[in-house]
């Protein structure tokens, strides 16, 4: 009797398109698995290849991450994706590239190499900065209240502004980056042999990481920031400026964005008007996969993604006995995106976001 | 009379704030009832748990004996329950008429097939649509408004309007939230009449969340208070006016509430 | 004194823009499109910069009539000469540094087309001021002419700086027994630009004029009363509409291969637009992933009909329905998980989503079915009636009855309780859900008809290259659709037609352009939602007529007299 209620309630509560769902994201995980297994069975990987994979993933992580930053900081306050993120990223990137280049030609480049890179650093986050703040000031300030569709667009359009003004300022090919001498070669971590770019790129990461974190909890711009992302009105009300604060926010964000952007140019050594679209949709994937918000969130994310991504091909898609799996990258990586917003649309840490509905 | 609508300890969450604890509560057929409170105390949350934007962690609501607590809120609305909001929420850029008409979503049998290939099943359907949304707005002396966008009415307009709208879908009980607010004397007094009317004319159940003292013991028939999530009193009006617990809550925390003492 | 300031701030904010295009290389790569004579595009893409901001100038101050009418004029010509004293700066600049390190545009012919190719750069530079104070000034003109007079001026310009860089549009048509005269081998000649203008400010003064005795004067009594065209007029209108779309090809294009390939390829966006606005425009739902679809009905019908190695060598109507079936699934496959998502989600997922399709398309895995790569190819033109569609004009015929019938399915859709339900999930969401709306199915609707009509887009394309490849399925082919619609009007049928011409038909004709053209976009979609929201043909509001009560009503009247 007492199921019997039970069960026309379930039936009440849920609907066929829910089952579908869940279905459908149960099987895409019964392949994942068994192509996992089957991997592991045939593979031809011993556990250091398998320990490189996770390396190089957690380096590529580490740039997600902080890239992942900006959308999340800029989403806790604005409630928008900002989707010319990656974009801001690619300007630094070639920020960076041009004082490079001119370093090199003074000569200054080879004699401090170290100064050289941390000079390629800071220049890289102000100009990352400044195309922030400058879109923020022209596409998104006089939309703030407009419907919610309306900033998204103007963020596409941003996005494609200055992709496109990069090509057409900087040209359509790639550019080549100036090489680093004190970054050729490898490192040893855990008996690995691993690239120093990559092993820079996790301590960076880790290091630009802790600072955030730190700023945002501690300083008073950090605690203005927290405050604004609860309750803009209210901020508003107890003195804080909105506007300033939503401008800082940027900054850092960019900041974050123009550090990957170094990071990732001495990776590929080369530099592109297109290089920000991939590791942006990647990073926003980090963020949701994290809890968008969710400043912590955005940085497991974000190495979540680079392992995963860096696994996948060889741990799920040689088992399965594809081709070629590494043209497939992307494809994991959304993949998963889709599985978390079926099984945990809030994210790894994010909460419910209590945000009134009615 | 069955209890049209009946809450056995609904208990919402936020995070670690209980904002609505163990609250039981009955509603008799037919009957206009209130539910009042000081700010904060869980009013609204208790309508979003019968209206099904919020699901509560413990507890059941019954919905002409049969639980809802949990389902989806277009669900409830098409087993009978229409509400209003509190900052009126209407379709702004849809014109007034269209507004009704999406209100009667539920009560359409038109499927996409028959408005492509235009079946007689389409005009029938839209014929009926029309006409009674017409009518619902005669009803409401909104026709001059018909055919505006809905955010160009004037305030009052904009309130009879959600009225109107949560009408369309034929509903048995109608939660209104704050209905007067923002209204002066003689506009307060009008929708008091007016929701009188509703009920007779509809044989509607209503329920409404008030903060005007005034309003709330001259229509209802019931009063439930509500303080810090818990329900402190029920009772007729003149058992709440008495009731020392809810001078406590209004006047013991100083609320302007204007509450007539004996 | 703050007149000055603003007068400043314009005029440089003008500087800038005009040094923004120079450096994309705008003019330069323009440079061999000839408008009027030796006017070139190139010019054009800057010198319009200091006319528009004279314009502007001078329309701020007449709209605070703060000041007469030499000073306006003074204020706008600063304008303008300021907008070209940054400009003069840049190629000073450029003499002095080697900018051409960072801005690959930034090289020695450019500088020179600035200087209007001076020997003498200091005579270059004055010219390029003079050449802003001049335009800022003249272009502050028409604002102290009668109304009808300034807009008529301002469309012949547009016209005419429209036809002149367009010359195709007469060259190749019928205009050209009227308007041939006027036209160099590209470009106008001087003379024929003097009288294009002269006739087509005539033509427009005509219209301006007489505009307010057609039109219905007061637009409140319109709204209320429903006061629209009768249904014999329409009847009328449609009828006139489909007489000139099917002679169109043969009498005003004469059968031209190329314009008519143009006029396809804007066709295939028409669809695909008509499908994205029920996504975007009706239902409010971010769909970036929209190629995808077109990319699956193409791949259905390239693999079904192609008479190559991958090919099954079906009937191109046999596979028609299977495309647009498996567009539909997609859709609704894509759709079902992520349509109960957060709405800005939608955006990021669709987006991964197109690319997913893409890179599948192109990855060796799939190469064994899909041709990788190196596409599919031997696509057989579709055959009607024993005839083979295989001629721009045959194909045009096609490609009409495919916007016909999308439209007028999306016509009814939004006419209907389903239409209504997009609207209202539109404009408030958790509303709609409150009002008994089932979001994820009506959302499923939306998705599945977008994608359906993609589909149908993507297999017409098919057949009309005769090739696929993974790389004609891009991301930008989605912004392309999305751009459209936003600058037509979100939700407007017509404003897709019209979106389409302008940003897929114009830029199709200009090939110099191509290079800029998400650029352009990009662009557009930021000013249309800055300053033109609703887009420049609004979708207009559905005016009901009042149906008279009849039977027995379950209301009672009198309820209403209290409420007044």
């Amino acid at each position: 009797m007492d199921w019997k209620r039970r069960f026309e309630y379930w039936r009440r509560r849920y609907d066929l398109t829910d089952v579908v769902v869940w279905a459908f994201g149960l099987s895409i995980l019964a392949v994942a698995v068994y192509g996992a297994v089957r991997s592991l069975q045939t593979t031809p990987y011993g556990w250091k290849q398998w320990l490189q994979f996770v390396l190089y993933g957690f380096s590529q992580g580490g740039v997600y991450a902080l890239i992942a930053l900006g959308y999340t900081l800029v989403y806790g306050i604005l409630f928008m994706i900002n989707f010319a993120h990656g974009e801001i990223f690619m300007f630094g990137a070639f920020g960076s590239l041009f004082v490079g280049l001119a370093l090199q030609r003074i000569g200054f480049w080879d004699r401090y190499p170290v100064l050289s890179l941390i000079i390629l650093f800071l220049v890289a986050m102000v100009v990352s900065s400044t195309v922030a703040v400058i879109v923020e000031r022209v596409a998104y300030r006089p939309l703030r209240k407009a419907p919610r569709l309306v900033p998204l667009i103007t963020a596409i359009g941003a996005s494609f502004t200055l992709q496109y003004t990069a090509r057409s300022f900087f040209g359509s090919g790639p550019r080549a980056y100036p090489e680093t001498p004190i970054l050729a070669g490898s490192v040893n971590i855990l008996g690995i042999q691993i690239g120093k770019p990559y092993a820079l790129t996790i301590v960076v990461s880790l290091l630009m990481m802790a600072g955030l974190y730190a700023y945002v909890q501690f300083t008073k711009t950090g605690k203005a920031m927290r405050a604004v992302a609860e309750n803009k009105e209210v901020a508003a009300l107890m003195g804080i400026d909105v506007d300033r604060v939503i401008v800082q926010t940027f900054i850092l964000g960019a900041s974050m964005a123009g550090v990957a952007a170094v990071l990732y140019s001495v990776i590929y050594i080369q530099v592109k008007f297109f290089m920000g679209f991939i590791p942006g949709i990647k990073a926003f994937t980090a963020a949701v996969l994290g809890g968008i918000g969710n400043i912590p969130g955005a940085m497991l994310g974000g190495y979540f993604l680079g392992i995963f991504e860096s696994l996948g091909p060889a741990l799920i898609l040689e088992g399965l006995g594809v081709t070629a799996p590494n043209q497939l990258k992307d494809v994991i990586a959304f993949t998963m995106l889709v599985m978390v917003l079926i099984f945990r649309p809030t994210g790894i840490l994010g909460e419910a976001l209590a945000e009134e509905r009615v | 009379m069955a209890p049209i609508l009946e809450a056995r300890k609904v208990t919402k969450r936020f995070g670690g704030l209980v904002a609505v604890n163990q609250i039981d509560f009955v509603l008799e057929e037919g009957a206009i009832a209130s539910i009042i409170g000081p700010n904060g105390a869980g009013k609204t949350t208790f309508f979003n748990c019968i209206t099904g934007y919020y699901v509560p962690e413990e507890g059941e609501i019954l919905f002409q004996g049969v639980e809802i607590q949990g389902l989806r809120p277009d669900r409830i609305t098409s087993m009978g329950i229409a509400r209003t909001y509190q900052n009126i929420r209407l379709f702004g850029k849809m014109s007034a008429l269209e507004n009704v008409l999406v209100g009667m979503h539920p009560r359409l049998h038109e499927h996409w097939w028959d408005a492509v290939i235009r079946t007689p099943v389409y005009y029938r359907e839209e014929r009926r649509a029309l006409q009674r949304a017409w009518e619902l707005l005669d009803y409401m002396g909104l026709t001059e408004w018909a055919n505006l966008p809905a955010n160009s009415l004037p305030y009052g307009a904009q309130r009879r309007l959600e009225i109107a709208r949560a009408l369309a879908s034929e509903p048995k009980l109608l939660l209104l939230d704050e209905p007067t607010a923002g209204m002066n004397p003689q506009e307060t007094a009008d929708m008091i009449e007016f929701i009188r009317q509703l009920r007779d004319d509809w044989n509607l159940t209503v329920l409404l969340i008030e903060h005007d003292m005034r309003v709330v013991m001259t229509i209802s028939e019931r009063i439930t208070v509500l303080d810090f999530g818990q329900k402190i009193a029920e009772g007729k009006p003149e058992e709440i006016q008495r009731n020392p617990r809810v001078i406590e809550a209004y006047l013991g925390r100083g609320a302007a509430a204007g509450i007539p003492v004996g | 004194m703050s007149l000055w300031k603003r007068t400043l701030k314009l005029g440089l904010l003008g500087g800038l823009i005009a040094v923004y295009i120079a450096l994309t290389g705008m003019p330069l790569s323009l440079s061999r499109r000839a408008v009027i004579g030796e006017f070139t595009l190139g010019h054009l893409t800057y010198l319009i910069v200091f006319a528009a901001f004279g314009y502007l100038r001078a329309a701020q101050m007449r709209k605070e009539k703060q000041a007469s009418a030499p000073a306006i004029l003074a204020h706008a010509a600063v304008t303008g000469l300021l907008s070209g004293l940054l400009l003069a700066l840049l190629v000073l600049l450029g003499q002095r540094v080697d900018l051409g390190f960072i801005f690959i545009s930034a090289k020695p012919q450019l500088y020179r087309l600035l200087t209007f190719q001076q020997a003498n750069l200091t005579t270059g530079l004055v010219y390029l001021v003079a050449a802003g104070t001049v335009l800022g000034l003249l272009f502050a003109l028409p604002h102290f002419l009668p109304k009808t007079f300034h807009k008529a001026v301002l469309s012949a310009v547009a016209i005419t700086l429209v036809l002149g860089v367009f010359s195709e549009l007469v060259q190749r048509t019928i205009l050209k027994y009227a308007l041939g005269s006027f036209f160099a081998y590209q470009g106008l000649k001087p003379m024929g630009a003097l009288w294009l203008f002269v006739i087509t400010f005539a033509l427009s003064w005509v219209y301006f004029a007489l505009r307010p005795y057609i039109q219905v004067q007061d637009k409140r009594s319109q709204q209320v009363l429903g006061n629209q065209p009768s249904p014999e007029t329409r009847l009328l209108f449609t009828l006139a509409l489909l007489a000139f779309l099917l002679v169109m090809p043969i009498v005003i294009l004469q059968k031209d291969t190329y314009l008519l390939s143009v006029i396809n390829l804007v066709g295939l966006y028409i669809i695909m637009g008509l499908g994205l606005n029920i996504v975007v425009g009706f239902a409010g739902l971010l769909d970036l992933g929209y190629v995808a679809f077109f990319a699956i009905g193409a791949y259905t019908v390239a693999l079904l009909t192609s008479r190559g190695e991958l090919g099954r060598g079906w009937d191109f109507w046999a596979a028609l329905p299977l495309a647009i079936l498996f567009a539909l699934t997609a859709g609704v496959l894509l759709g079902i998980p992520v349509l109960r998502m957060r709405g800005d989600y939608l955006a990021i997922v669709t987006l991964g989503f197109g690319e997913i399709i893409r890179i599948l398309a192109n990855s060796d895995w799939l190469k064994p079915w899909m041709g990788g790569a190196l596409g599919v190819l031997e696509i057989p033109k579709p055959t009607l009636f024993g005839y083979t569609l295989k001629e721009e004009y045959q194909l045009y015929y096609l490609i009409l009855a495919g916007i016909l019938i999308t439209w007028l399915v999306a016509h009814r859709l939004y006419h209907s309780r389903l239409g209504r339900a997009w609207q209202a999930m539109r404009e408030d969401e958790d509303v709609a859900e409150g009002t008994g709306i089932h979001l994820v199915t009506t959302k499923l609707l939306a998705f599945g008809f977008g994608a359906a009509f993609s589909g149908l887009s993507g297999a017409i394309f098919a057949t009309k290259v005769g090739s696929v490849y993974p790389y004609s399925f891009n991301l930008l082919i989605s912004i392309n659709v999305l751009c459209l619609i936003i600058v037509g009007g979100m939700g407007s049928l017509p404003g897709v037609v019209v979106g389409a011409f302008a940003l897929v038909g114009l830029p199709e004709l200009l090939r110099e352009f191509s290079e800029y053209r998400m650029l352009f976009y990009g662009v557009a979609l930021i000013a249309m939602m800055l300053l033109r929201p609703e887009g420049f043909i609004p979708k207009k509001p559905t005016i009901y007529p009042r149906l008279l009560v009849r039977g027995a009503s379950p209301v009672r009247a009198e309820g209403s007299k209290s409420k007044q």
